[in-house]
């Protein structure tokens, strides 16, 4: 059975409806990504799935369907969310960040030997360990964020548009230690980009948006070799 | 509805209905009951002038209290110390209230939204001290306040409650009709623009400082108006009668009345004068009732909650909702 | 110079009263966005709750400790159940709920415990084992009281995990859910933190203006400057605009400004609030401490 399965998925802005019917399935350990253009409802999958914006239709995490759930009770189920734009706690301490993020755990040892894992991870965030986290960079903001879902010790991963407006180098950087995190804590994810390329390098699978609805699907290296989404995705 | 009614003959008839029952009135309810509704009807010209102002412009006051004295004051004052007449003394109680508000507007156009209601709750909470204050005695009267005798009659052989009564009822028509009229206009235009987006209104040439401080001005000249006329009808202004609750009362007025309305105006000149006088028979009946602002407080909020639009938006609805059934 | 003293004790005395007020004023802002526009008459209640448990027969501290609690309770209880339906409501809506929650307030105390003036205890004694001309014992242990009280709070926000959820979720909601923060229960212990603190300055002013149901407007009035002086979106800043407004509240008083300006402006007490609200809105709108917020178009 598959770690994430949805069926039939609407999404509504109010009367807006931004999706319209969309399937997919992810299993657990897999890495799966969501690619299209602006607007064709990357991110609102991924908020559908939170249940943070209005849906009709099947998801079923875990075989629970979740639909009509609050966003904290999903969370509390094994779901975190990278928003898009990070979401980080701008006020608070990177550290405390990092204790919001592990909120709904309780083993004081167990979190705070997760907080130095995460400080393994992206030793950058040591180093600013007491500093406000409006202060950080984009990318060490990117990499907060990242480590802040971590500390919810997921089973899956929902990430939308790490790479948005960092520098190639960190998003190298950042994209290697999410290789490094699928192959240590076998965290499952559901990453959406706008920059196919390298979602298509590290996913299993992907998934295309056009508009609401799911045009193409497949094991992301034949995605990466079809002509059309070349042409239209890849730029070449 | 956010605009105000294109005259459908219904409307017509419903106003000339109004005004024909309106004028029957004196001859059919004792004197107090008519001073109740002369009452009621100068706590409608202030809340149509809150109407004005939050309904169409989008300007917040839970202060109105102290644009009703400021024309309750000036009203007496003119009439104790300068002799003038209760028609004129009306009129300079008008203009002296539009430049109150118009005054106010100024800092007004630096606020928004609760903001702006945080500082008129300040100004009516401090209205009646500054009333009270020492400087001002020989003119407000101090804590004693003023007496002012009910204005003569307008026409030999009527009663002063009855030509009072007519008087507020020619005054509460004509600025109903004004507004009608301002709301239709370009300014009309130009103040709900405002109030639905400022920044579009600014860069549609609309002199968005010019105007929102007009309308505070237009609101405070009714309120002030309102209070003119309340002092005719309870002969007295006094400090404490204007705190506040006053501003409560206006606000709660225009709310169950329907904010952005003009009719609305009477029915919640109607429910503040008449509904806590009811409440009251009903608690000499049955004691263990809570007081009726008590009551109210719990009805005005269950009142946001579910018929936000108010009596005369109740009535538009359901006027809509019947025509609907009988186009199909 | 004893009276400039004395004058400036007592204003910060008073000044700590304006500071609880302004605390919950801003603690239900930082969360909501929201002015209580009740929080006045919700103290004031508090009070005459407190005086009753004294009607009792309990000791003032415990009277005091019990009304507090209560007052915790029972603004949860109203955030989740009063306020909760016009969270997202346009704000007019919710200016009339918390005006609906003022006149209810204000007329259920005045028909329980009616409108004529009670003492009410101070509770602090008046043998302190040491006196001191330039203060009195309730002023004395107002002030203490006040500062004890903000320690804890400050204490509670910066080290205990439902104080930083609590931050968390007044600063960004969205990101508090996607951590499993229940927003909304946040919102109702910011409220009830709120209401138990605006007991307190009610139970520590009700000595020095008398128990009657009207007794807080003013005191709003000062607790509304006192928040806009230091800064809405700073609890320290609120605190120490509260102090503040106090303290030139008394010297506004002091006979000397009294002489140079020709008039007593121990009468204007209200009209000075209002001109200092005015004027911080006008003039430094995030008040002396607060940060600037920039509106995007």
């Amino acid at each position: 059975m598959a770690l994430l399965e949805v069926k039939g998925l609407k999404a509504y802005y109010r009367q807006v409806q931004a999706l319209h019917g969309i399937d997919f399935v992810l299993d657990e350990g897999s890495i799966t990504t969501v690619l299209g253009a602006n607007g064709a409802g990357k991110t609102t999958t991924l908020r559908a799935i939170c249940q943070m914006v209005r849906t009709e239709g099947e998801i079923r995490f875990d075989g629970k369907d979740v639909s009509g759930m609050a966003t904290e009770k999903v969370v509390q189920l094994g779901i975190a969310h990278v928003p898009e734009g990070r979401g980080t706690f701008v006020r608070q301490s990177v550290e405390e960040n990092l204790q919001l993020g592990a909120y709904t755990r309780n083993n004081k040892a167990e979190i705070q030997a997760d907080i130095e894992r995460v400080y393994d991870y992206f030793p950058r965030l040591r180093e600013r360990q007491k500093q406000q986290a409006g202060t950080l960079s984009g990318g060490e903001q990117q990499m907060l964020a990242i480590g802040r879902a971590l500390m919810l010790r997921p089973r899956l991963m929902l990430l939308d548009e790490p790479s948005f407006g960092l520098a190639p180098l960190i998003v190298q950087e950042i994209y290697g230690i999410m290789r490094r995190i699928r192959e240590h804590e076998g965290t499952s994810m559901l990453l959406v980009e706008q920059n196919a390329n390298i979602a298509l390098d590290l996913a299993d699978h992907a998934y295309l948006l056009e508009t609401g609805e799911v045009v193409m699907s497949g094991e992301s290296h034949v995605i990466r070799d079809d002509e059309n989404v070349r042409r239209s995705y890849l730029g070449y | 509805m956010a605009r105000p009614n294109r005259i459908t003959p219904g409307l017509l008839i419903g106003f000339l209905i109004a005004l024909a029952v309106s004028i029957a009135i004196p001859y059919v309810v004792s004197d107090f009951v008519t001073y109740q509704f002369t009452l009621a009807m100068a706590y409608a010209v202030a809340m149509l002038g809150l109407n004005v102002l939050t309904g169409y412009n989008g300007q917040f006051s839970i202060g109105h209290s102290a644009f009703f004295a400021v024309g309750a004051y000036m009203a007496a004052i003119m009439i104790e110390h300068f002799g003038l007449s209760a028609y004129s003394a009306l009129a300079v109680a008008a203009v002296v209230s539009f430049f109150a508000g118009f005054l106010f507007g100024f800092p007004a156009l630096r606020l928004e939204g609760l903001y702006l209601a945080l500082a008129t709750f300040a100004l009516a909470v401090a209205t009646p001290q500054l009333l009270k204050f020492d400087a001002f005695e020989h003119w407000t009267g101090g804590v004693q306040g003023i007496f002012v005798p009910k204005p003569e009659p307008m026409i030999a052989g009527w009663s002063a409650d009855h030509s009072l009564y007519y008087f507020a009822l020619a005054v509460l028509a004509g600025l109903m009709v004004i507004t009608w009229c301002i709301l239709h206009s370009r300014s009309g235009r130009a103040m709900m623009a405002i109030r639905d987006n400022p920044i579009a209104a600014k860069t549609m040439g609309v002199n968005l400082p010019l105007v929102k401080t007009t309308t505070f001005g237009i609101s405070a000249m009714f309120a002030g108006i309102g209070g003119a006329l309340f002092t005719y009808a309870s002969e007295f202004v006094s400090p404490d009668a204007f705190n506040f609750f006053i501003a409560v009362y206006i606000l709660v007025g225009s709310v169950v009345g329907g904010i952005v309305s003009i009719p609305g105006a009477i029915f919640g000149g109607l429910f503040i004068v008449f509904a806590p006088n009811y409440a009251q028979d009903l608690r000499l009946a049955y004691p263990i009732l809570p007081p009726p602002w008590a009551i109210f407080g719990i009805f005005l909020i269950l009142l946001i909650y579910f018929v936000p639009f108010g009596v005369w938006g109740s009535i538009e609805r359901i006027y809509a909702w019947t025509k609907r059934k009988k186009d199909r | 110079m004893d009276l400039f003293l004395q004058l400036t004790l007592a204003g910060l005395a008073i000044g700590s009263i304006y500071s609880c007020v302004a605390l919950a004023v801003v603690m239900i802002y930082q969360a909501t966005d929201h002015f209580n526009f009740a929080q006045g008459e919700m103290a004031m209640f508090s009070t005459f709750i407190a005086w009753t448990f004294l009607g009792l027969g309990l000791p003032v501290w415990v009277a005091f400790i019990l009304a507090v609690a209560a007052s915790f309770v029972a603004g949860v209880i109203i955030e989740r159940v009063v306020v909760r339906p016009v969270e997202n409501a346009p704000v007019l809506n919710q200016i009339i709920v918390f005006i609906g929650l003022l006149v209810i307030f204000n007329n259920v105390a005045g028909w329980i415990w009616e409108f004529t003036i009670k003492p009410f205890p101070s509770l602090f004694p008046e043998d302190l084992g040491f006196k001191s001309d330039l203060i009195g014992p309730h002023h004395m242990g107002v002030i203490a009281l006040t500062l004890a009280v903000l320690l804890l709070i400050f204490l509670f926000f910066k080290f205990t995990r439902v104080g930083l959820a609590m931050r968390a979720a007044a600063a960004n909601p969205d990101s508090a859910r996607l951590v499993g923060i229940s927003v909304g229960w946040m919102l109702a212990l910011g409220w009830g933190l709120a209401a138990a603190i605006g007991a307190v300055g009610g139970i520590l002013v009700a000595p020095i203006v008398y128990l009657e149901p009207n007794m807080m407007s003013g005191v709003l009035l000062y607790g509304f400057a006192g928040a806009l002086l230091g800064g809405v979106s700073s609890p320290v800043g609120a605190v120490i605009g509260g102090m503040m407004v106090g303290v030139l509240e008394n010297w506004v008083g002091h006979p000397a400004v009294s002489g140079v300006v020709g008039f007593n402006l121990n009468e204007l007490k209200l009209t000075f609030a209002l001109v200092l609200i005015i004027g911080v809105l006008m003039f430094k709108p995030n008040g002396l401490f607060g940060l600037t917020v920039v509106k995007r178009v």
